[in-house]
């Protein structure tokens, strides 16, 4: 009976909680509460939200180190701003080298040139993962960290399509925070369906002991490449969604720092955790915001603190990446999920079990 | 008939040759061990039959069919399972999700189904979970469904390991050292259970093993190796008396125990 | 294109070649012990230049000079991120050691943008390096020249402390079986810091023939040529030191013919490197001189 109750009262709380959200994000998005600057911020910590559970998918709960995010967020962006800028603004923008004919023409519904972007995305992580994922999967981390670079310079260098170092202006915006947390929703919902699947097992089984895994029947190769694509379909749709949300994209913006900003979310929110990298998510988009200040110079009773300068906030940056690692290496969540009874623990003082690794009879 | 034979294999890393010319059969149903002191070769002729490694020369075959050179999964899908001697359990996972996982290689819903929950793929996943559950019933290990694999004692993660061979539905059993770290106590139950398990999902086990009252108690037929050649076969007693093994064997025994 | 402009490519390829091979031996030595990728080991090679700008620039001081202090302030670089970064990683899952190389590199990146800004300061004129000799209509600097020939020799102390010292044996013993090595007594902390003192020096050395050819020092310069050279280090075989100095000339010299064959490609050079990976991958895994490793199951 207890046990019943307990989780109808969760049931309850989870309603609450859920309705509670929506009400915040109806607020802002009738511009009743918040600016145009909050809600960007809001939108962009969604977007990274998607694209940190991807790839905490591949890093967390396959065992696989990739580093390409940023590229494929780049192709899904691009997708976007080729196909959706309304033909007629285009001349304004290709004003240097024409628009190739191939694409000229062509324009799509915001939603499938998104899904575009992250198949295309998915596609070319198939190319990438095919030779790489074959043995040892020990230099992803350098095959991916190179492709984003690459992807950079291809676009870069295709003028015709992508319009250069230029870049593409005037991609039209979406009116609503819906679609940013409608897509965050949907990926992260569509994410945990797949952990929690005979396939997510597997992942988990192959992050767990890859030739355990092999012995019992488990294709590493074909596992090992349907995470790594299904990784970068997400980060294809992140990307989209980054380049309706700024209205301009450039071979710059998808620097492969980028995708540090996502391995710092995943170690803080913690490695096989779903709920902890959403958190972290909107902690590190929200903190990267209000860090702003280190950048600026500060004056203290007439005394300017010579430390605070431009570069002051990715040097915190990185040093919380560090510590998290080297000391925190559960993160936040470890490899659980939040639960109200974590939740009710942590404020009656008593400490959540870690997540041990070493701990337990050996 | 014989389920496993292994014909002629030969597997060299470089210049060391770890296993030289081995011939070995394994009989339906039976129990058969593969023992031998320590760097003899054992763990590397149950490599090259679940195809971890590829032999140099000859062949592996699984009811008269030709598995050399296949992968691991491919093997394991043709009906071979084995455990390890170090254990390798999925640690951070429970109980019933290593077991689970080996149901992954029959599952056929392609992954976009089983994602969405589509009626078929939600099916196959309440069939699976009941057939897993059946099998920990079986194997006394149900009510430990929940735990984490690697806070179950030492005794309980081997019978796990095992039971998790068993839910790939595997005909032919490899056992790498079943009884290692095991008193002689649990020994004694340990074939008590092998018997058991045999009986019960029609098995044909082959095992590694160095515990040689075990070995010499539960085994149908016996292969010897020393230095990756087979110097004896044949039933516990003729085994035993053979005065190669016991040279050549037994006489290292002691140091091998330590 | 004319003979002299082939001669005069081909020799910059050479050069560029060695280049990568002196961090590469870097990369393979370190992922030979401690199976890690040492993301920090290109950044190790950026704060070189730095510290190299600072000793001639800041200090006037004469070039040797400061290439000797260059040398041994990288040492203590590598040996300190080693002590702070991995040492106590080294039971961890892989995957944790693998992101604090990340974290270090991406902080040297950031302390040196945030303290050197990222406005590209100028690589002191190392006269005896820059000067150029002609050789008929071919014209080379003396760095082009020097480069190959000081690689080759590094080359050689590094095959020596690896075959005939003590502290070598113990090198290969622990990228053989690192467990089994532990056992043996072999001091395992010592033999780690020896592998990123070799590896820091020659980074070290690599930056100040670098910055003699393309004297421009920016925060981010070591990155491209990290990543480049890990992958001559897998071209030639993970582990094995000359299989890198190969892996890095081979490297050099396809960037250079590419250049020079198909200039209409000459934005794609960065894209070789990974393209030459892929091709290894599937090709040849282990590398040119690289044995075949197996697991332990």
């Amino acid at each position: 009976m207890m046990k019943i109750e307990k989780k109808e009262n969760n049931l309850l709380k989870n309603a609450v909680l859920i309705l509670i959200f929506a009400a915040i994000i109806v607020l802002l998005d009738l511009d009743i509460i918040g600016d145009n600057y909050v809600r960007r911020v809001l939108n962009l910590a969604a977007i990274y939200a998607i694209v940190s559970v991807s790839m905490n998918l591949v890093n967390g709960f396959t065992g696989l180190f990739s580093l390409g995010q940023a590229g494929f967020m780049a192709i899904g962006a691009y997708t976007v701003a080729v196909f959706t800028v309304p033909v007629e603004a285009r001349k304004a923008i290709f004003y240097i080298v024409p628009q190739s004919p191939l694409v000229a023409n062509i324009e799509l519904p915001f939603f499938v040139a998104l899904i575009l972007g992250g198949l295309l995305a998915a596609l070319v992580a198939i190319l990438i993962g095919m030779p790489v994922l074959r043995l040892k999967s020990d230099y992803l981390a350098i095959a991916t960290l190179g492709f984003s670079e690459i992807i950079r310079i291809v676009f870069t260098n295709m003028k015709t399509i992508t319009n250069g170092a230029l870049g593409i202006k005037s991609i039209p915006q979406m009116p609503t925070m819906w679609v940013f947390f409608g897509a965050m929703i949907i990926s992260v919902i569509l994410i945990v369906l797949l952990i929690n699947s005979s396939y997510g097992r597997a992942f988990k089984a192959i992050r767990e002991d890859d030739i355990a895994a092999e012995a019992m029947g488990i294709n590493l190769f074909k596992h090992k490449v349907l995470s790594f694509a299904i990784g970068a379909f997400f980060a294809g749709i992140g990307g989209g969604l980054l380049a309706s949300l700024l209205g301009t994209v450039d071979p710059k913006q998808f620097y492969f720092t980028m995708t540090y900003n996502f391995l710092l979310i995943i170690v803080l929110g913690g490695m096989g955790s779903i709920s902890g990298t959403v958190i972290a998510s909107f902690v590190v988009t929200v903190g990267l915001e209000v860090l702003r200040f280190f950048d600026d110079s500060l004056v203290l009773f007439g005394y300017e603190v010579p430390i605070f300068r431009a570069g002051f906030r990715m040097v915190i940056f990185s040093i919380l990446l560090m510590i998290l690692v080297l000391f925190f290496r559960n993160g936040l969540m470890g490899q659980k999920e939040l639960s109200w009874k974590m939740v009710g623990d942590f404020f009656n003082g008593k400490k959540s079990p870690k997540n041990n690794r070493k701990g337990g009879a050996a | 008939m014989s389920v496993l034979k292994v014909d002629s294999v030969v597997m060299q890393f470089g210049g060391v040759v770890a296993v030289n010319n081995l011939n070995i059969e394994v009989e339906k149903g039976h129990i058969q061990a593969l023992i031998g002191p320590n760097g003899a070769g054992k763990t590397t002729a149950f490599n090259v039959i679940t195809g971890v490694y590829t032999p140099t020369k000859g062949n592996v075959y699984l009811n008269n069919e030709k598995i050399t050179g296949l992968t691991p999964d491919k093997i394991a899908m043709k009906g071979i399972a084995r455990t390890f001697q170090n254990i390798r359990l999925f640690k951070n996972l429970t109980v019933l999700d290593n077991i689970l996982i080996a149901n992954h290689l029959h599952v056929k819903s392609n992954f976009i189904s089983s994602t969405l929950r589509l009626p078929w793929s939600k099916a196959e996943e309440r069939h699976m979970r009941e057939k897993s559950e059946m099998l920990l019933n079986k194997l006394g290990l149900l009510h430990l469904k929940n735990e984490i694999a690697h806070s179950l004692p030492y005794g309980e993660q081997r019978k796990l390991e095992i039971a998790r061979a068993l839910a790939t539905d595997a005909k032919l059993l490899l056992l790498d050292e079943p009884a290692a770290g095991m008193n002689p106590h649990e020994t004694m139950a340990l074939s008590n259970f092998i018997y058991t398990i045999r009986d019960e999902f029609e098995l044909t086990i082959f095992m590694i093993e160095h515990h040689m009252d075990l070995v010499m108690e539960i085994s149908d037929k016996i292969y010897v190796l020393d230095f990756g050649q087979l110097i004896a076969e044949g039933t516990a007693d003729e085994v035993k008396n053979n005065p190669r093994v016991i040279e050549a064997y037994l006489g290292v025994e002691e140091d091998a125990e330590n | 294109m004319t003979f002299e402009v082939f001669m005069q490519q081909l020799a910059n390829g050479i050069s560029i070649g060695s280049l990568y091979a002196l961090l590469a031996i870097g990369y393979t030595m370190v992922y030979g012990i401690l199976r890690l990728i040492n993301f920090a080991h290109g950044d190790i090679f950026m704060m070189s230049a730095y510290f190299m700008v600072f000793g001639m620039v800041t200090f006037g001081l004469p070039w040797y000079v400061s290439a000797a202090i260059v040398i041994v302030a990288a040492v203590a670089l590598g040996v300190l991120i080693e002590k702070a970064a991995y040492k106590s990683l080294r039971d961890a899952p892989r995957m944790s050691i693998m992101i604090s190389a990340i974290g270090v590199s991406f902080l040297l990146e950031n302390l040196a943008t945030y303290l050197f800004t990222g406005v590209p300061k100028g690589f002191p004129d190392i006269d005896i390096l820059t000067r150029a000799i002609s050789f008929g209509n071919v014209s080379l600097s003396v760095a082009t020249l020097v480069t190959p020939v000081v690689t080759i020799i590094l080359l050689f102390v590094v095959l020596f402390i690896t075959n005939k010292t003590k502290i070598g044996m113990a090198m290969r013993a622990v990228s053989k079986d690192f467990e089994t090595a532990r056992l043996m007594g072999i001091n395992i902390n010592r033999v780690i810091s020896t592998t990123f003192v070799i590896g820091s020096a020659l980074a070290a050395v690599g930056a100040i023939l670098w910055g003699s050819k393309y004297p421009s020092v920016i925060p981010l310069m070591g990155v491209m040529p990290g990543l480049k050279c890990f992958i001559a280090a897998v071209l030639g075989g993970i582990g094995n030191t000359t299989g890198a100095v190969l892996g890095g000339f081979i490297l050099g010299m396809s960037e250079i013919m590419l250049v020079s064959f198909l200039p209409s490609l000459t934005g794609y050079r960065d894209a070789i490197a990974f393209i030459i990976l892929i091709i290894v991958l599937i090709v040849k895994p282990t590398g040119l001189l690289g044995e075949k490793v197996t697991d332990k199951v």
